[in-house]
Order: C-alpha cells, then sequence, then structure tokens
C-alpha cells in the first residue's frame, strides 16, 4: 500500500503544483484589479472574496459576479482565468485518469493487495509455483478438502483464470516470476502459517530454482517439486528436495507394478485417489510384446521398467533409440508404420508422442489393424478429455493428474508413501486381501486415508487415559461411539512406534503413548473417530459402556445416587 | 548542480522567508503584517509541500510532516482572518491579529524545520 501512495503522490506533484499556481495568479489578479461597488465607489475585492470566486469559476459552477457587478477589466481577467485554471483542472484529473489506467500502477496495486491477503492468513496454507493444468488440479483438490493456498505463475491469463475458476475458499494469485525470491517472499515463503512448498511448473529450471531457494531460506519447510527429466529429480534430491515426481518415471513405476501384482496396483489407486470418487478400476496390460510410439522421455521411462519385467518392445519414433532395440521409424499415425512394426501380433499399443492428435490417431489406426490389441495413450492436454473418453483407450496416460493424484497422497498423509513402499514387498495374498476389505470398507467408493498421533494434541482424550494407567487396544479405539457393540467400518493400515513400522496390526494391539496410526475409512467415520480421541466421555464409553453424566448437577445426582445405593446396600 | 534540487531548496527557503517577513513586527499592530506577504506565504508553502510528496526516505517523511504542520497553520490564520473580518465583524482588532500573527509563528518554527532538515540531508551527503 504504501508503495502505491507513494507513486500517486509522486506522479500528481506536477499537476498540484500547476493547480497550485494558476489559483494564485487568478486570485492575486482579482485583488489588484479595481471595480466598482453598487453606488460607483471604488473598490478592490480582497483575498477572501476572490478565492471564493476563483474557486466556483475555476470549477466552471458559476454563480455569478460577487458581490458587485464587475468592471470590464474585471471581466477581461475572468475570461483569462478561466482557461488558465480550467486547463489546469482538466490536466490534473486526465493525469489521475491515466495513473489509474497506467498497467505499471496497477501491477503495483495488484501486487501489493496480494500481499495484503497473503499477510491475512492465519490457517496453514501451501505456495503453489504454476497454475497450469497440474496446479490448478492441485488448487482445488486442497481447496475442496478445506486447505488454503497462494498461488504464482508467469501467465496473466492463468491468473484470470484463478480468478474466475469457482473455488470454494480465497486463493490470492500473484502474476509473477517465481524464480525470482521476492515473489516467492510475497506468496508467503516466511510466513509463519505456510505449510509447504509446491513446485509444478512446466519449466524444470523453474522448479529447480524454486526448491534451492526455498531450502536456503526455509530449511524446515516441506518441498515438493515437478520433474521431467532425471538429471533435474537427481539434482534437486542432492540438496534435500523433500519429494521430486517425475510423472513419466511414475507412470513406468505403476505399469510396472500392474504387470507384477494387478491388486498390489489396484490398491496403490484406491488409496491415492480423490475421497468419495467411486473406486477407479484401472485395467492391468495384457502380456506379450509392446508397441511404443513415441520414445521420448516417457517412452524411455516405460521401456526402461518394462525392461525389468523382461517384456519385449518395439520402438517407433522419427530417430533410432540409443540401446539396440528393434525400431521402426516413422510416427505411427499411419498404418504401413504399425503394419512393420508388427501391430498384429502386439499385445499392447503405447502412444506416447507429445501430440494429443498424433496419439489419438495412433490408438484409432492401431485398434483398425488389430481389434483386440490393449491401447495406452498420452494426454498431454487437460481439455482434450472428452475425446480421450470417447475414444475409449484402455488407459490414458495424464501427465498433469499423476503429479496432482501423487502430490495430493504426500499431502494428505506423509505416512501413506511409507506404508505402501512397505506393501510392494508383501506377498500377493497379502494384497488380495486387502484389495478385498477396501472395497468393502466405504460401499465401493474410495475412501479416506489419515494419521492419528496418539500424543496430547491430536488425541488428548486418549493420551489422558494412557497417561492415568488404563489399556487401550486398537478394537477398542475403533468401537462406534453410538452403539458399543458395533464396530467403526475401518481399516488400521499401519502402525509406528518408536521408528518400526507394523503394517495391519491386530486388534488386540495395545496402544501407546507416541504411537502413530495410519487409518483408511469413510469421511464419517473419521469425524466420528475423532470424537473418541477428543471427547474423554465418548472414551469412556468406548471403553467400558457408562455412559458419564456431564453437567454440574447430574453429576451430583450420581454421586447421591451411589451414595444413596451404598447406604441401602447393607440392609438388603 | 542538480536543477531539480535547486528549485526544491529555493520553494523551501521562500517558503520560510516569506513566513518570517510576515511575522515580523509588533504582534498586535495590523499595519506591521502585510496580506500580500501572507497570501504569498501561503502559496509558496503549498507548492514547497507538494514537492515534497512522493520521497519514501525517513527525511522525506520528516521533511513533509513539517510542510503539512506550516500548512496548517496558515490555514489556521487565514480562516481566523476571514472569521474575524466577514463573519463577525470585529475588524483588524489586536487580539485578531495577535492570534493571526502567533499562528503564522508556529508555521514559522516549522519551516525553520524544513530548513533545518534540508541542510542536514545536504551535509550528510558530504558532496
Amino acid at each position: 500500500m504504501r508503495g502505491v501512495i507513494a507513486l500517486v503522490l509522486r506522479r500528481m506533484r506536477g499537476p498540484l503544483i500547476l493547480l497550485i499556481l494558476t489559483y494564485a495568479i487568478a486570485v492575486l489578479g482579482f485583488v489588484l484589479i479595481p471595480g466598482e461597488d453598487a453606488a460607483g465607489e471604488r473598490w478592490r475585492m480582497d483575498f477572501f472574496h476572490a478565492f471564493y470566486f476563483v474557486s466556483f469559476m475555476a470549477t466552471t459552477i458559476g454563480f455569478g459576479e460577487v458581490p458587485y457587478v464587475f468592471t470590464d477589466a474585471q471581466r477581461l481577467w475572468t475570461s483569462i482565468s478561466i482557461y488558465l485554471t480550467v486547463i489546469a483542472w482538466f490536466y490534473a484529473l486526465g493525469n489521475i485518469i491515466a495513473l489509474i489506467q497506467d498497467p505499471g500502477f496497477r501491477q503495483v496495486v495488484a501486487h501489493s493487495r496480494f500481499r495484503r491477503s497473503v499477510r491475512a492468513i492465519s490457517e496453514p496454507f501451501y505456495l503453489v509455483c504454476g497454475y497450469g493444468d497440474t496446479g490448478s488440479l492441485l488448487v482445488r483438490a486442497l481447496a475442496e478438502r478445506g486447505r488454503r493456498t497462494t498461488v504464482i505463475d508467469i501467465d496473466p491469463h492463468r491468473i484470470n483464470e484463478l480468478r474466475i475458476d469457482d473455488l470454494p475458499l480465497f486463493v490470492p494469485g500473484l502474476c509473477g516470476d517465481a524464480n525470482l525470491t521476492d515473489n516467492l517472499l510475497a506468496a508467503g515463503l516466511r510466513h509463519p502459517c505456510c505449510a509447504g512448498v509446491l513446485a509444478v511448473t512446466d519449466d524444470d529450471r523453474t522448479n529447480l530454482q524454486i526448491a534451492i531457494t526455498s531450502k536456503l531460506l526455509t530449511p524446515a519447510l516441506p518441498v515438493l517439486c515437478r520433474a521431467e527429466t532425471r538429471e533435474t529429480a537427481a539434482n534437486m534430491r542432492s540438496f534435500g528436495t523433500d519429494y521430486v515426481i517425475n510423472p513419466f518415471v511414475a507412470f513406468a513405476d505403476n505399469l510396472l507394478t500392474s504387470l507384477r501384482s494387478p491388486d498390489l496396483q489396484r490398491f496403490e489407486n484406491w488409496l491415492t485417489a480423490q475421497p468419495g470418487t467411486p473406486l477407479p478400476e484401472p485395467a492391468s496390460p495384457p502380456k506379450g510384446r509392446w508397441i511404443i510410439c513415441g520414445f521420448g522421455r516417457l517412452g524411455s521411462a516405460v521401456q526402461r521398467y518394462l525392461g525389468y519385467a523382461a517384456v519385449e518392445v518395439t520402438v517407433v519414433g522419427p530417430r533410432p533409440p540409443e540401446d539396440h532395440l528393434p525400431y521402426v521409424r516413422g510416427t505411427g499415425t499411419e498404418a504401413v508404420t504399425l503394419r512393420e512394426a508388427g501391430v498384429a501380433e502386439a499385445a499392447v499399443v503405447f502412444a506416447a508422442t507429445r501430440s494429443d492428435a498424433d496419439n489419438l490417431s495412433i490408438a484409432m489406426t492401431a485398434r483398425e489393424l488389430n481389434p483386440d490389441v490393449f491401447l495406452i495413450a498420452r494426454q498431454n492436454n487437460r481439455w482434450s478429455d472428452a475425446i480421450f473418453r470417447a475414444a475409449r483407450l484402455d488407459i490414458v496416460m495424464t501427465p498433469s493428474l499423476i503429479i496432482a493424484t501423487e502430490i495430493m497422497a504426500v499431502l494428505a498423509a506423509p505416512l501413506l508413501r511409507e506404508f505402501l513402499r512397505r506393501a510392494r514387498h508383501q506377498r500377493d495374498e497379502w494384497a488380495v486381501e486387502l484389495a478385498k476389505e477396501l472395497r468393502a470398507i466405504n460401499d465401493g467408493r474410495t475412501p479416506d486415508v489419515w494419521a492419528v498421533d496418539i500424543d496430547d494434541d491430536s488425541a488428548p482424550a486418549v493420551a489422558a487415559a494412557l497417561t492415568e494407567g488404563h489399556r487401550i487396544d486398537l478394537a477398542a479405539l475403533l468401537t462406534d461411539p453410538r452403539d458399543r457393540s458395533q464396530r467403526q467400518r475401518c481399516l488400521t493400515l499401519m502402525l509406528v512406534r518408536n521408528g518400526e513400522y507394523l503394517l495391519r496390526p491386530a486388534p488386540e494391539q495395545e496402544l501407546r503413548l507416541g504411537d502413530r496410526l495410519l487409518l483408511t475409512g469413510s469421511e464419517r467415520v473419521r469425524n466420528r473417530l475423532s470424537w473418541v480421541l477428543r471427547n474423554r466421555h465418548a472414551l469412556r464409553y468406548v471403553l467400558t459402556g457408562e455412559q458419564l453424566p456431564d453437567g454440574w448437577v447430574w453429576r451430583w445426582l450420581q454421586r447421591r445416587r451411589q451414595q444413596q445405593e451404598t447406604r441401602h446396600a447393607p440392609g438388603q | 548542480m542538480n536543477l531539480e534540487k535547486v528549485v526544491f531548496g529555493f520553494f523551501i527557503l521562500l517558503a520560510l522567508t516569506l513566513n518570517f517577513g510576515f511575522f515580523i513586527g509588533d504582534i498586535g499592530d495590523p499595519d506591521h503584517h502585510n496580506v500580500y506577504e501572507f497570501f504569498a506565504a501561503l502559496v509558496v508553502n503549498l507548492i514547497a509541500t507538494v514537492m515534497k510528496f512522493g520521497d519514501r526516505t525517513h527525511i522525506g517523511a520528516l521533511l513533509l510532516a513539517s510542510g503539512l504542520v506550516a500548512d496548517l497553520q496558515l490555514f489556521a490564520a487565514a480562516l481566523v482572518w476571514a472569521i474575524a473580518i466577514y463573519a463577525m465583524n470585529l475588524g483588524m482588532t489586536e487580539a485578531v491579529t495577535a492570534s493571526i500573527v502567533s499562528l503564522a509563528g508556529g508555521a514559522l518554527l516549522a519551516n525553520v524545520v524544513s530548513v533545518t532538515l534540508l541542510i542536514v540531508e545536504t551535509v550528510s551527503l558530504q558532496r
């Protein structure tokens, strides 16, 4: 705000001085030029009357000649001073209007408004750099979960989109370069409530710059980064970036998992999808030879991971790959190229080029040549949703969606990453069993995943009971606080104690102070459980079945009743 | 030599000198205090204040503050003058003159502060 006022004052200096000068000249003229009063006597206007007359003359209001009718000399001076002062006024007004419309001035105003709204945030928020496909998905998902964000994007159109987008929370957006430290600071990098930085611009260099800036200025703040090449990812990890997401590697990794253990892939998808949506049922690619069209970063990542599962691959592309893979020159959009690559015997065709039109064309041509082939296509642009749906492909790979999903999973429950990493080492039957239970837990919808710390902050009632020496096991904690005979429909995925990770702990597992639990279930169950964790009476009821009276009067009555019972007891 | 500095210094000094010229003389005697000089002092003070606009340094803020104080004092004097003569028809009595001149004296003090600050700034530049 200070900058805005200083700017206005500096720009108004000239017009204001001009205005004062013209007024002074006009007033002085009226005082010096003699006039005649009603009786024809010589009379001189004084400063008061001169100022009064000039004030309404300059603003062209015009009350007439006061206090006496003017002489010709006075009228001459009036004509001169009208033009003098009116021009000065127009100049001043024109200057103000020009200033308001000045793009530089507007930017200063927008910047200072942004700073003010960021400073006013009093709850945890995430700093999102880049409001493209990924950024807008993330901001929306966070806003729907009631988390606040601030946004920086270099493209003014995207910031306009942010203003137009109908988000449930106010999200301040700054149009500026995230490479500049000043902009990051304005967006709240050093704000005490800043909970993390999400660098998801479509430029690797910028993401790297954001990561290094935040790690240097605020080392404790978690930084989540998007990186599209292995070099950038390695660079980011080298200085402690908390989480680096390469959408191509993430997708290749998911493909490999679904080839090896479809059930593991299935529940990984379920735990990381948007809660409340129907459970996604991704198809698993069949065994057999793959044709990869487009051998860029995505194509080579997928080929590398397929190599781990010993899958045969034929590459179609404009340039031959460095390794000696079976290769056909072309884009894959022509039937000749695909036929040469052996589409008739192939099990999977993967269209991985940077162009959505090419990818769709490859998929449609491949289907024509081999109706049974499994089709995977990369969708680069979020706005192509409708045509990709209409093409009825088996898997659609959207980089922005993959990044957003991964980041949301990390933000929702950091423990989930640890759980999923450990789940990969489990046997297949274990995954099958868990997938079956997960499907039932929220009536076929995606469950919510959350972590609970058994401590004074997030579970005060349980912490107090444990300190008093009560024994609480998992089964008791997960009892329905409305009806003790029912169990809550909620799964315990993992228990963390002293750095040890226990997957799927048994219901008899006793709780201790400092434990961390990773749970999954519907949002309703989550709310009910937090009631048990925080409310002593609810906890008492699920543990013992006693319903404690609440309030002073009821407690007094309860005491009285107990006393009477003890008095009567010996007599019976 | 910087022309901007010359103009700036000129107006601030002129505001002080005109103000002083109006102030000096017998405090109750209207003949010692010229209305044209007062008008000139008021106009030059206003211009000097506007010239101080938009400076974001600390000394610039103090300069602006002292200018605003001087303006306020002179405005008050002009108001007293106009009310005494036209609204209450008192004429230039000794009491009215004394209060106008004392208000202008306050403005003079503020102008002295302005000039002092200007000198301090100039000296601290050492060039």
